[in-house]
């Protein structure tokens, strides 16, 4: 502990922000399972991160690799500036400094509430530091509870109390709200990121609900196969996914064929800014992205209304394009449009163009298991 | 595991208590059944009591004296003891097999729990005549006499042997059950393993290893072969030696009596923790297995551990039996009366899981299907039986026949009768359990497809419920196969069977003569236990 501050304030005259969380070329196999096989990612000191992948893509293991439960066969993990496990070192699970909010909780049955959150302050925990953290998690006055006379909320509460008492310097969250019901879920996913930035401190929670991560973290972190596919704000990694697969995982994405040259790429719906792209592209755009009207810019394309959804707060237009081509636009659910409709379609909004992917059957099969994962 | 699970109810909270039935009546054939079962269930505890009233005064002349604190001393020093010494045993082969990486695990955990299937009289015999005089390692040494193995250490030794799996069994249960997240929440926050396992998995373990104790303690005090081939004045002993001698009837009852309420104690024990238990099971949730301790250095003397107390609880008691084994076959076998023998206890036996069936699927039906006020009084009644002693059920029952319906007196039907009504609780739990598994909503449905009831009781019940009836009777068999005193007791005069063949050779020191009986009764104990122990295994 008192090397780690020491190096916070030799860290202090750097500009760069503290380094809250590094993962380098983190690799951990279970027999032939390759199930994190060198993953990346940097975290400063006090962000939000969200671990978001599909089901078996190796980010429980990898939380479990930086809280010490698994022992790593290769990489750097460093946590609060300090090397807690590399090549030659493996800090154990108890030495880390590190928080962690179970799947399932894990509260101590035999414990009460107070029991239970001063477990990690030592053999005689400091009341005041027990108050603290179930004040900070608004359950003031709940240190005598039996446990298991808590909701499924308040245990969830508890957990994160009992992670944060001991000041960590790193939380880590395992699918925190996914034996929550809806509604709860919804009003505790806010509550535990205002409470994680209250408390300000760095936070990495795994999750494979695509709004969960990108409604309450700063940063959002994609695991596919083991490795950090695309890491970033939530606004880049939804609307500028760095591959077709980041696309159709994190929502529903038309794939347009186009050409580009000088910067502009054209395809069905119009011309649009390509960037560095040039050659056969791919154009991906959500369908909000997708306007329709009676009448649009000239550069609009013609289409038929084919299939319609109504959700109330919006609408899922399905839309037949010149060359036979069926795409969705999303839009608010009031003008309504009707089958058999003549409109005329044009992109608004942003779209990103990447170089035409080889279409493999493997790609195609990995955005089908996203999909899987966002109905789940 | 049969023991563990009897002793639990199956009818839920009625709404209004104040009324004596449910929702539905029971239809009058169930129910005059039921209550059959039930009043035979309690009438070895009835009549415990009117013997010793029948003669109050003679009763507690035979109580009120300084034999009865030397007796429960004892008594309760040797159950202790045995307790303690079992869950020393128990824990370290529990984690060792559940939770290190011990090379063999599964086949360590098979190995340690089989002791439990030799019966303690078997056991005792098998000590007996391997360490005690003129036994197998006197013959083997060559000398008359050997250090006494007889007394409170014998019965120490043999008990702690044949009943540690009692608190093994829950207690790996209770460890593979635990949620691993715990554990490491635990080391996260910054504990050493050794402070976790304190603070966290011993008193997750507390209440398994709290029941399997009592349950411990409970064997050893209604326990009558070990201690009577070892020599031990316990209750037990005790009480058939006043049975024996003639005239001391009132006294064996009241010693009975004494030994029954230190047993219901207990028993109330028990009950408590395992309420408990029920009350701080963690939430369900997929889990994820434990990842196993590694043991390092401490795998060679881990495995020597397990393979210490194989050695002594398993391999040198069925060793020295095949030894007295092959000595009594190369001098030659009297056939003729070996399957007698063991025609009489598979009759007694079978006869007995029969019974025990029909009455618990009468109990079971009314508690699971109709419970009401009076049916949860029958089921908690059919489990009378078994909280008395297998002595005192004899007992009670030798009374009864004696003085009211005397032309029963030593008949097979008393006998079957004893051993029916002490081990019905064994089947009511198994079939309690998969009656549960048929809700009548199942039934509905099946009738609702345009079935009969007829046909959905072909169809539908009786295939669900087949394999817990099943399981119940082969419990019952299991046990009844085994039991010694209440077949002493009760036997017809003549009509010996495997378990009374081993104790007589036995207490005459026929230690080869003994051998055959004890072996066939261990050979007809396995395909019921193989079936019980494929069911639990697919159940897990």
């Amino acid at each position: 502990m008192q090397a780690t501050s020491g190096n916070g304030n030799g860290n202090g005259a750097d500009p760069a922000p503290r380094v809250g969380l590094r993962l380098r070329g983190l690799r951990k196999s279970f027999g032939p399972v390759r199930a994190v096989d060198g993953a990346d990612l940097e975290l400063h000191a006090g962000g939000t991160c969200a671990l978001l992948g599909p089901s078996g893509c190796g980010k429980t293991t990898t939380l479990r690799l930086i809280a010490g439960l698994e022992r790593p066969d290769a990489g750097e993990i460093v946590v609060g500036g300090r090397v807690v496990s590399s090549a030659d070192r493996f800090v154990p699970a108890e030495q880390r400094r590190i928080g962690m909010v179970f799947q399932d909780y894990a509260l101590f049955p035999h414990l009460d509430v107070a029991g239970n959150v001063g477990y990690g302050l030592g053999r005689k925990p400091d009341p005041g530091r027990i108050r603290e953290a179930l004040e900070l998690v608004g359950l003031a006055g709940s240190q005598k509870r039996p446990v298991h006379e808590l909701s499924g909320g308040q245990q969830q509460r508890v957990a994160l109390a009992r992670a944060l008492a001991p000041s960590p310097d790193l939380v880590l969250l395992d699918e925190p709200f996914s034996n929550l019901d809806a509604s709860l879920r919804d009003r505790l996913r806010q509550e535990v990121s205002q409470i994680l930035r209250t408390a300000g401190v760095t936070a990495l929670f795994v999750t494979h609900d695509q709004e969960e991560a990108m409604s309450i973290a700063e940063t959002v972190a994609v695991m596919r196969d083991g490795r950090v596919e695309q890491a970033g704000t939530p606004e880049e990694v939804y609307l500028r996914p760095a591959s077709r697969w980041m696309a159709a995982f994190l929502g529903d994405i038309e794939v347009l064929p186009g050409d580009a040259q000088d910067g502009r790429a054209s395809c069905e719906l119009g011309t649009l800014p390509a960037g560095d792209v040039s050659g056969a592209c791919e154009v991906l755009v959500r369908p909000e992205s997708v306007a329709i009207g009676v009448s649009g810019p000239a550069s609009a394309a013609r289409a038929e209304v084919v299939t319609r959804r109504f959700f109330g707060h919006d609408q899922l237009v399905g839309l037949r394009l010149r060359s036979g081509r069926v795409i969705s636009s999303r839009r608010l659910g009031y003008p309504a449009w009707h089958p058999g409709d003549h409109v005329q379609a044009w992109i608004e909004g942003p779209v990103e163009v990447l170089p035409r992917e080889n279409a493999s059957s493997s790609d195609e099969q990995h955005v089908a298991v996203g999909h899987d994962d966002d109905v789940a | 595991m049969d023991a563990a699970t009897a002793g639990r109810t199956f009818g839920r909270r009625l709404p209004s208590a104040a009324r004596a039935f449910g929702m539905r009546r029971p239809p009058l054939v169930l129910l005059g059944l039921g209550l059959m079962v039930g009043l035979a269930a309690a009438l070895p505890a009835l009549y415990l009591v009117v013997a010793v009233l029948d003669d109050a005064r003679g009763a507690l002349d035979a109580v009120l004296t300084d034999r009865t604190v030397g007796l429960i001393t004892r008594s309760l020093g040797l159950a202790a003891a045995v307790t303690a010494a079992a869950i020393a045993i128990a824990v370290p082969l529990a984690w060792l097999t559940v939770r290190s990486d011990l090379p063999g695990r599964r086949i360590w955990a098979t190995l340690l729990t089989l002791p439990l299937v030799i019966p303690s009289y078997i056991g005792a015999y098998l000590f007996v005549s391997a360490l005690g005089p003129r036994g197998a390692l006197a013959d083997l040494l060559g000398v008359e006499q050997l250090p006494s193995i007889y007394g409170f250490s014998g019965a120490f030794l043999v008990l702690t042997l044949f009943t540690y799996p009692l608190v093994l069994i829950p207690l790996r249960g209770a460890l593979q059950r635990m949620d691993p997240s715990l554990e490491e929440a635990a080391r996260v926050m910054g504990r050493s393993p050794r402070d976790v396992f304190r603070s966290v998995v011993l008193p997750q373990l507390a209440p398994a290893i709290g029941a399997g104790g009592v349950l411990v303690a409970l064997y050893v005090l209604s326990d009558f072969g070990a201690v009577s081939i070892m020599r031990f004045n316990s209750f037990t002993h005790d009480i058939y030696i006043a049975y024996e001698s003639g005239f001391g009837r009132t006294e064996a009852a009241a010693l009975g009596m004494v030994l029954v309420l230190v047993m219901l104690v207990l028993f109330a024990a028990y009950a408590r923790v395992r309420a408990a238990r029920a009350l701080h099971r963690v939430t369900p949730g997929a889990q994820r297995p434990a990842q196993p301790v590694a043991l390092a250095r401490w795998r060679w003397p881990a495995l020597a551990f397990c393979a210490g107390v194989a050695a002594i609880a398993l391999v040198l008691p069925v060793g020295v039996l095949l030894y007295w084994a092959t000595k009594q076959i190369s001098s030659g076998l009297e056939l003729g009366a070996l399957a007698a023998n063991s025609w009489h206890s598979l009759l007694a036996a079978a006869a007995a899981a029969l019974a025990a069936s029909l009455g618990a699927i009468a109990v079971a039906l009314l508690s699971v299907r109709y419970p009401s006020l009076v049916t949860r009084i029958v089921e908690r009644v059919g489990y009378a039986g078994y909280a008395l002693p297998g002595i005192v059920v004899a007992l009670a029952l030798v009374f009864f026949t004696t003085r009211v319906a005397l032309p029963l007196y030593q008949t097979l039907a008393v006998l079957v009768f004893a051993l029916a009504i002490h081990y019905l609780p064994l089947a009511v739990s198994p079939i309690g359990a998969s009656l549960l598994q048929v809700p009548p909503r199942l039934e509905e449905a099946a009738r609702g497809l345009g079935r009969s009831p007829i046909a959905v009781l072909r169809t539908i019940t009786t295939p669900l419920v087949a394999s817990g009836v099943l399981g119940g009777a082969a419990l019952v068999f299991l046990h009844a196969l085994k039991e010694l005193p209440a077949t002493l007791l009760l036997a017809p005069i003549g009509f010996d069977t495997l378990a009374t063949d081993v104790w007589q050779q036995t207490s005459f020191g026929f230690y080869e003569a003994s051998a055959i009986p004890a072996l066939l009764l261990l050979l007809i104990a396995a395909p019921p236990l193989y079936l019980l122990s494929a069911k639990a295994s697919v159940a897990s």
